[in-house]
């Protein structure tokens, strides 16, 4: 935005202006809001809007009187940056939309114009120059609680997408000593390591001996995705626990079969049931023979 | 010199390493659990690896050589307490311990040990009666 | 990149090799690697410093921080002034070993790492370079 050698903020009257007419500014402003509060402010009370311009203006002065009108990024511009975040967050909450707000900093305007009219009365060349730096500097102000009602948006996604992850992949106890995940959905690499993870975790929490991982509800399933679940299983059992895959579609059994993937070492069951009537077998009784001997890892 | 304390547990041994392990404290403790092993006809050898933060090929390379030794000296050899980021890792190296058994803690390892001694004292008596 | 060197530590004895592992540990830890991810890098280091020390007769290894783009990553170099890797294809490959160990050394550290390189001349020595990044 530097587009001449000349440093506006020492030649541009904008900011001795705003410091001194602050408070006859933030009063047009707040009786120009008062007027137009009929349905536009949302839900937002008379007496928060009121707040809101007045922090506004307390750092808008802040802002012009030891940062430059151009760089609005920069430290000195510190609270008015936090006073932005504050307000897209509580009115997003509010149900506010983005354009709701910046039109709320847009108004600020019509006082702010109207007082330049009257300062540089006679001086039309300053009225457009100054007009000019204070509509670049409100509108860069209005979209930048734009961006952040974006970011924090994207880190609302983010964190759902956490949780999603975290939710789909349940471990549950079904028996002393035997666990089940119930998969459901498309298998991804990611979403698989961190399946992986949980169970032995949970083996671990539970101490269990038996981990039924079920995949009836698991669509498809690639090279990548069948190799973690065989890594899984070594795992577990590295650890001193046995995996059933129970579940397995006729067609993803096709698939492994044509990706050349061995699950000959791996204990395999049509349905959830079976593996449970398996596991309890397994684990049931003092250890029968077959089952010490199942342990040895081959 | 260091030395990783051999505790004997009934019939069996049991071996708890907490430190971090360099190669010679490996080979010694191989020299001294084979010794302990004849030296008490100890049956079983528990190894409890849960102080360990990884295994890498040559750790996994003792833990096998020491159960294949026990074996030869009528001994079972269970690795017990392996945390879940070190097997994973381990399986990504390309270690799976083949011939080792393993189980989650001390009371499964034993569970183990005196599940498989009671089965080898039963094949040695079936054997007896047959022959 | 953006890369901090953290330190270098040589390798001339099995007690470096342990060495190596604990200052590869507290950077791991310090740059905020998941439990797993520290786990890797550890191992790898621990393969790869065993394999300077038994093979390259000794030698050293850089520890350094990465900032990419906004992630963060470390990043290890090994280096050593042994006879060097003749055929690196086949020294990557499991099971070969040119000594006592079981062969994964290479290979198994390539697939700790998220990425692998390695530079070896015949007669100057081998110098193998891995990165983990913070998922």
């Amino acid at each position: 935005m530097k587009q001449e050698n000349f440093t506006p903020s020492s030649r541009s009257r904008l900011p001795e202006i705003l410091i001194r007419e602050q408070s006859s500014l933030l009063a047009d402003w707040i009786e120009s809001l008062s007027a137009s509060a009929g349905g536009r402010t949302g839900s937002r009370s008379r007496q928060q809007l009121h707040e809101d311009a007045r922090t506004f203006v307390t750092a808008l002065a802040r802002g012009v009187q030891d940062g430059s009108l151009q760089d609005l990024k920069s430290s000195e511009w510190s609270r008015m940056h936090e006073f932005l975040t504050e307000l897209s967050r509580s009115r997003a909450e509010e149900g506010t939309s983005p354009t709701e707000t910046a039109t709320f900093l847009f108004s600020f305007k019509r006082p702010l114009f109207g007082l330049l009219k009257k300062e540089l009365a006679g001086e039309p060349e300053a009225l457009a120059e100054e007009l000019w730096h204070a509509t670049a500097l409100i509108d860069g102000l209005g979209l930048q609680t734009t961006e952040i009602f974006q970011r924090s948006r994207e880190e609302i996604i983010r964190r759902q997408q956490q949780e999603l992850m975290d939710l789909s992949t349940p471990v549950v106890k079904l028996w002393k000593d035997i666990l089940a995940l119930p998969l459901i959905g498309t298998l991804d690499s990611s979403r698989t390591q961190v399946v992986m993870q949980n169970l032995l975790e949970a083996i671990v929490a539970h101490s269990a001996t038996i981990a039924i991982i079920d995949i009836t509800g698991v669509p498809t399933v690639d090279t990548l995705v069948a190799q973690h679940l065989l890594k899984t299983v070594a795992a577990a059992r590295l650890m001193g626990a046995d995996c059933i895959i129970s579940g397995i579609r006729p067609q993803i059994a096709q698939t492994i079969i044509h990706l050349g993937v061995d699950l000959a070492d791996v204990t395999t069951k049509a349905t959830l049931a079976d593996a449970f009537q398996l596991a309890l077998r397994r684990t049931g009784g003092p250890l029968p023979a077959s089952t010490a001997s199942s342990k040895q890892l081959a | 010199m260091e030395r990783i304390p051999i505790l004997k547990l009934g019939p069996f041994l049991l071996v708890s390493i907490q430190v971090d392990m360099h190669d010679r404290l490996v080979l010694t403790l191989q020299d001294d659990l084979t010794e302990r092993i004849v030296q008490t006809r100890a049956r079983g050898v528990l190894i409890d690896i849960s102080g360990l933060d990884m295994v890498d090929s040559f750790i996994g390379r003792m833990l096998g050589n020491i159960a294949g030794m026990a074996r030869i000296l009528d001994a079972e050899t269970v690795v017990i307490g392996m945390q879940p980021s070190v097997a994973i890792t381990l399986v990504e190296l390309g270690l799976s311990l083949p011939g080792i058994r393993t189980a989650l803690n001390i009371d499964r390892g034993m569970d183990l040990l005196r599940a498989s001694l009671e089965e080898r004292t039963e094949d040695f008596s079936a054997g007896n009666q047959a022959g | 990149m953006p890369a901090t060197k953290r330190g270098s530590l040589s390798i001339r004895s099995q007690d470096d090799v342990v060495g190596v592992r604990q200052a590869v540990r507290r950077a791991a830890v310090d740059i905020g690697l998941n439990l797993i991810d520290q786990t890797k890098i550890v191992t790898a280091a621990s393969e790869l410093a065993r394999n300077a020390f038994v093979y390259g007769r000794g030698g050293e290894v850089l520890i350094e921080d990465l900032q990419e783009s906004g992630r963060r990553g470390l990043r290890l170099s090994f280096e050593d002034h042994g006879p060097g890797i003749p055929d690196i294809q086949k020294a990557m490959t499991d099971g070969y070993t040119s000594g006592t160990g079981l062969g994964l050394g290479l290979g198994g550290a390539k697939r700790l790492s998220d990425e692998f390189q390695i530079f070896s001349e015949e007669g100057a020595g081998t110098r193998v370079v891995i990165t983990r990044w913070k998922s």
